[in-house]
């Protein structure tokens, strides 16, 4: 039987080898995505994110438990990065996520980086596809360990859950833009720690100020107080969770729409980018023009109009 | 050892080799896993680490999961004994073909057994990582599959 077959089965080998190939961009994989892609978009698709240490794995695990104990079957991708140097990289997240070895309910899959930059990995959104083709019901994805503006996240998930924990900086980095202004629900984990009343009540204040320049009707992020090892909080983050994500229900076009845009801008520019790069690696006047620029003959902008004029030809 | 190179490597494959490292039962000793987990990072492979006190099923449900081409047993415990066996059975009762190699403190008396449960390279105290990274070069599975 073939790897499709046994995945419509529900065959967990299956499944795991076919996310192989389609992590590989292999054309298995390309294929197989081709053939799913009709029946996806059942899924709640969930990020997660947050500085390193926040407690993403952590958190993902208590929300398994949670949702688990409400029947709902959930598949996790969790992204760690790829080293610049060697192509390598350490996927540590499943120290923190529990095997459950005797329950088909959890699927789990670390991805490495693999050179993008934004949190992710370039494969993530046809990964998202195969697990919502394999019929699970909640999809979360874990970003790498994350900063101030990596907010591809937000584009590819339904909704975005921000982890920050207490001590991490003073009020003047909850007024700054990016990551923050994009979340739906905001967590403090850690929340036994000093200085998580303070770091909640700031985050309440830019959701509420994020909120007033939404269009009306927009609530804004709540601000939710967990302890991810403990276990407290998590099932109130799963009922905020399950709110929005039975408001998406309600307007499904709208995010499939928002979802869909996004991922086929980002191939687009994908492909324009590696046929430019392939187009260059293989003209030797690039030398010439890289020169020019290197001892100020010309401009670095200049050079690349000459550049992108070469190329339309 | 290297030399005799399984026919699976002489096709040349641009894929990250995605590799396990597991810490099976009571052995609360992981620097050497680390340490490892480090190397074979920088030598280019995709490492996924489970951390301490894992059972013989939750080893497989991870390796399943992952579609490892590899999986590195690391024991210091002197438990091996009891729990390779038990790891190999959870392994092919999933149907997973991955290279297993182990690593640790596995007397020189236990090596034929161990080989003889499916453990296909054995690397003992003082081991260059340059050897552990040449073998799973040369022996890591090729796969073959249709839709």
């Amino acid at each position: 039987m073939g790897l499709l077959d046994r995945l419509a089965a529900g065959e967990v080998p299956a499944l795991a080898r076919l996310a192989t190939y389609v992590e590989n961009g292999h054309p298995l994989g390309t294929e197989a995505i081709e053939r799913l892609y009709p029946q996806t978009g059942q899924a709640l698709v969930i990020g997660i994110t947050g500085p390193p240490g926040a407690g993403k794995s952590t958190l993902i695990n208590g929300l398994i438990d949670e949702w688990r104990s409400r029947h709902i079957r959930v598949a996790v991708i969790a992204v760690d990065p790829t080293s610049p140097l060697s192509g390598g990289a350490t996927l540590g997240d499943r120290i923190r996520i529990r095997e459950r070895a005797d329950d088909t309910g959890v699927f789990i899959r670390s991805m490495a980086s693999r050179g993008r930059r934004g949190g992710l990995a370039p494969a993530t959104a046809s990964m998202i596809h195969l697990l919502d083709a394999a019929g699970f019901d909640r999809i979360l994805v874990e970003t790498v360990g994350v900063g101030q503006e990596e907010i591809d996240i937000t584009s590819l998930t339904h909704l975005t859950v921000l982890l920050q924990i207490p001590g991490s900086g003073d009020g003047v980095q909850a007024l700054k833009a990016g990551l923050l202004e994009m979340a739906d629900i905001f967590v403090v984990n850690k929340a036994d720690l000093p200085g998580a009343e303070l770091l909640a009540r700031e985050l309440s204040g830019i959701a509420a100020l994020t909120s007033s320049l939404q269009p009306a009707g927009d609530a804004g992020a709540k601000v939710i107080r967990v302890s991810a090892t403990k276990g407290d909080g998590i099932d109130k983050l799963v009922d905020e969770i399950e709110r929005i994500g039975s408001r998406v229900q309600a307007s499904p076009g709208k995010h499939a729409d928002r979802i869909a845009r996004a991922e086929l801008t980002a191939l687009v520019t994908e492909r324009v980018r590696r046929r430019i790069l392939e187009q260059t690696a293989s003209d030797s006047g690039i030398d010439q023009v890289v020169a020019d620029v290197a001892e100020r003959r010309t401009t670095p902008r200049r050079a690349a109009e000459q550049v992108l004029g070469s190329l339309s030809r | 050892m290297l030399a005799d190179a399984s026919p699976s490597s002489t096709q040349q494959r641009t894929d990250p080799i995605r590799v396990l490292i597991a810490k099976p039962g009571l052995d609360g000793h992981d620097r050497g896993a680390k340490v490892l987990v480090r190397a074979l990072r920088d030598a280019g492979f995709e490492v996924v680490y489970t951390g301490l006190f894992q059972t013989p099923e939750m080893i497989a449900n991870a390796a399943l999961q992952e579609d490892v081409d590899v999986i590195g047993l690391s024991i210091l415990s002197g438990a091996h004994m009891a729990l390779f066996p038990r790891i190999m059975e959870e392994l092919k009762g999933r149907g997973i073909e991955a290279l297993v190699i182990a690593g640790g403190t596995i007397p020189d008396e236990d090596i034929e057994t161990v080989r003889g449960l499916g453990v296909s390279g054995i690397f003992g105290p003082g081991t260059p990582f340059q050897t552990i990274i040449d073998f799973i070069r040369a022996n890591a599975p090729a796969r073959e599959d249709e839709l």
